[in-house]
């Protein structure tokens, strides 16, 4: 897997507490096998309210890598279409005041870093993006920091995830399946899988 | 750090190992898949040259996309028809248990594994479905996972996951006339906050819990994700061990005493440590309705939408957005609101118990004229009951619709959708925008009893007024 060191772009705000997983893929767009196509229809019912005028309809913030967002994003449904969605659009890592755990999970997952920041900080990130939707935007990993132009700001994240994206080791399936032998012996001490006759062997 | 709580001994019990990053590596013991979260996971192991480590311990149905009134196939919505298409292949080329259309025991996966005795206590449960919090009911540690997940289950039968706290959220009281399960957990929401649980396990403990029916723990569990918990529980006991007995998956014979031997053990220890205990008292919850976009913006059924002054400076915003979307007054009572659409089912509350209470209401009423009212039984299994028991003639005769089992118009997968801005009583989980199938449309979430109230007043009503009505002279 690649390393995630440090993304660099141009951030878009996406302003407001509590956006869920159906705002950011409406249900409707998840009739698919595949996760392909998505990116169009990230935000899909929003941006049909906001009228065009949407941060991700606006010309100023097409192109833009960095998602800046408040609190308690991604809650809601499970669904990994909406970190795919995201992604596929063309965001590379996030920063929010907070974000919902299986939505955060679901963006490690796919190599997508969510950073936290203070609502200080994520709300003068947004207010910089806005003022001047050009500026050069930097995530960094390394140094836990972020860049809006000349604002630098810390930010925070598990250490043990950080170190999983810096080195480039974020692939879990990869590293799960290398453990067949202990994952052998713990499902034996497991006293329900013993009482059904199907798993009973295991 | 919690000690000795029932998530310490499973957790424990479950972790294969540390992982460089510090996460443990965790046993899954049931996997549960459906069509939509999983045909990518397929995929990926597919790409990866995967094979799934522990067949047996994944189960398949299909729910979300399953049409409730024409289910022949092909089904007319051909996208819906190429995932059906997606799930009976893999379940064949993986050789996984699959509880298809018309086997009998297709339904909701999170009402089909419990109702089989699947689900059981101390078990780790993943799903790729938020709401798999819902077998918590059991005293299991069950939570939503994404479909890289759902990939490494199949692939490893395991997770790679942080640890979470415990919070100990204790109800104690006998629970007031018409207010349900549904009450309690919108108003634990309400009072918590739908980003209070994130990084928690939710233990739900105290005497109103324990005086509680399954199908009605299953539905307070259920909800835990909506205050930010991804997983919530009770202990499991003799009302856990009694629902268990018999059904298909549950140990039988010698292995059943060793088996509620074993659920004993795995109770949260009286001197237990939480990381945080909140404390509740039955008698203060109302009949709870939701007014807003988020199942925190709930409240009595006798109280009036909150103004933005009356709430704290961190919900304003939230609060004006949902005046707007909702074209709701604050200040004004929520009973009263007209409603275009009731619906009752959704793995929060289509089981059984919900729809003998809902139909209790519904025996002798009609629905108000110009409402669209249906239901939508959780399984194949419950709606079978359910007719055995005649409570779709009441529900028809009372003019709601008795449909298929599914997910149906809890996300509107499939063809039950809202039109426009509709404004549906619900008895699903969640208000946000856009959820029940269009992008203006509405949702007021709230018990299936208060729904069938809703659907007789043809607006938000209270059910405790309907029942004084329905009292036999």
């Amino acid at each position: 897997m690649n390393q995630v060191q440090q993304i660099s772009g141009r951030g878009v705000p996406v302003i407001g507490n509590d956006i869920d997983t159906d705002r950011i893929i409406p249900a409707r767009f998840l009739r698919c096998v595949t996760f392909e196509g998505l990116g169009k229809q990230a935000f899909a019912d929003d941006r049909v309210q906001a009228s065009g005028q949407h941060p991700f309809d606006l010309p100023q913030y097409q192109g833009a890598n960095i998602l800046v967002v408040n609190g308690n994003f991604g809650c809601g449904s499970s669904r990994e279409h909406a970190p795919q969605a995201l992604a596929k659009w063309g965001i590379q890592a996030i920063v929010g005041e907070s974000f919902a755990e299986i939505f955060f999970g679901n963006c490690i997952s796919i190599g997508v870093p969510c950073v936290t920041a203070t609502p200080e900080t994520v709300q003068q990130l947004q207010k910089l993006l806005q003022e001047d939707p050009q500026v050069s935007m930097t995530v960094d990993l390394e140094a836990m920091e972020v860049h809006c132009g000349d604002f630098p700001a810390s930010v925070s994240m598990d250490e043990g995830l950080r170190q999983m994206l810096v080195t480039g080791t974020w692939d879990n399936c990869g590293q799960l399946i290398n453990y067949v032998e202990q994952i052998k012996a713990t499902a034996s001490k497991l006293p329900y899988l013993h009482w059904d006759p199907a798993t009973a062997s295991y | 750090m919690s000690k000795g709580t029932l998530f310490d001994k499973v957790w424990d019990l479950h972790a294969v190992g540390t992982l460089p990053s510090g996460q443990t590596q965790l046993f899954i013991g049931l996997h549960l898949i459906h069509e939509v979260t999983s045909p990518q996971a397929f995929a990926m192991l597919r790409e990866r040259g995967l094979k799934v480590l522990f067949p047996d311990r994944t189960v398949a149905t299909v729910d979300h996309i399953v049409p409730t009134e024409n289910q022949a196939r092909p089904f007319v919505d051909s996208l819906a028809e190429e995932m059906m298409q997606a799930i009976e292949q893999n379940a064949k080329d993986y050789g996984i248990r699959f509880y298809n259309i018309g086997s009998g025991s297709q339904g909701i996966v999170h009402v089909i594994a419990p109702e089989q005795g699947l689900t059981q206590p101390g078990m780790t449960i993943a799903c790729g479905d938020s709401h798999t919090s819902t077998h918590g009911a059991f005293g299991a540690i069950a939570f939503g996972i994404g479909t890289s997940q759902v990939r490494d289950v199949l692939a490893s039968q395991t997770l790679a996951l942080s640890k979470l706290k415990v919070r100990k959220i204790e109800v104690n009281g006998e629970l007031p006339p018409g207010v349900y399960a549904k009450d309690v957990i919108l108003h634990i929401i309400r009072k918590l906050g739908v980003k209070g649980g994130v990084g928690y396990a939710y233990e739900y403990a105290g005497t109103t819990f324990e005086s509680m029916n399954m199908e009605e723990r299953m539905t307070v569990c259920n909800m835990s994700i909506e205050g930010g918990a991804r997983c919530g529980y009770i202990n499991p006991d003799e009302v856990t061990f009694a629902y268990l007995k018999g059904r298909d998956f549950a140990p039988k014979g010698e292995a059943w005493d060793k088996a509620v031997e074993w659920w004993k053990s795995i109770r949260s220890d009286e001197d237990a440590v939480h990381d945080d205990v909140v404390t509740f008292d039955a008698a203060e919850i109302e009949p709870t309705v939701t007014w807003g976009i988020t199942p925190g913006q709930g409240i009595g059924v006798s109280e009036v939408i909150p103004t933005a002054e009356t709430l704290p400076e961190s919900e304003r915003a939230i609060a004006q957005e949902a005046y707007h979307y909702m074209k709701l007054t604050p200040g004004t009572p929520i009973k009263g609101t007209k409603i275009d659409v009731c619906f009752i089912g959704s793995c929060t509350n289509g089981r059984l118990s919900d729809l003998r209470e809902a139909a209790k209401f519904a025996r002798g009423k009609k629905v108000a004229e110009g409402i669209k009212a249906f239901v939508v039984p959780g399984s194949e299994r419950v709606k079978q009951q359910a007719e055995t028991e005649g409570l779709d003639l009441i529900f028809r005769e009372a003019g709601f619709e008795w449909r298929e089992p599914g997910c149906s118009m809890c996300l509107a997968m499939n063809p039950d959708k809202l039109q426009g801005d509709q404004i549906s009583a619900s008895s699903s989980n969640r208000n946000f925008k856009g959820r029940q199938g269009s992008a203006t449309g509405r949702t007021l979430l709230m018990s299936p009893a208060m729904v069938v109230a809703a659907a007789v007043k043809g607006e938000v009503a209270d059910v405790r007024e309907l029942a004084k009505k329905s009292v036999a002279p």
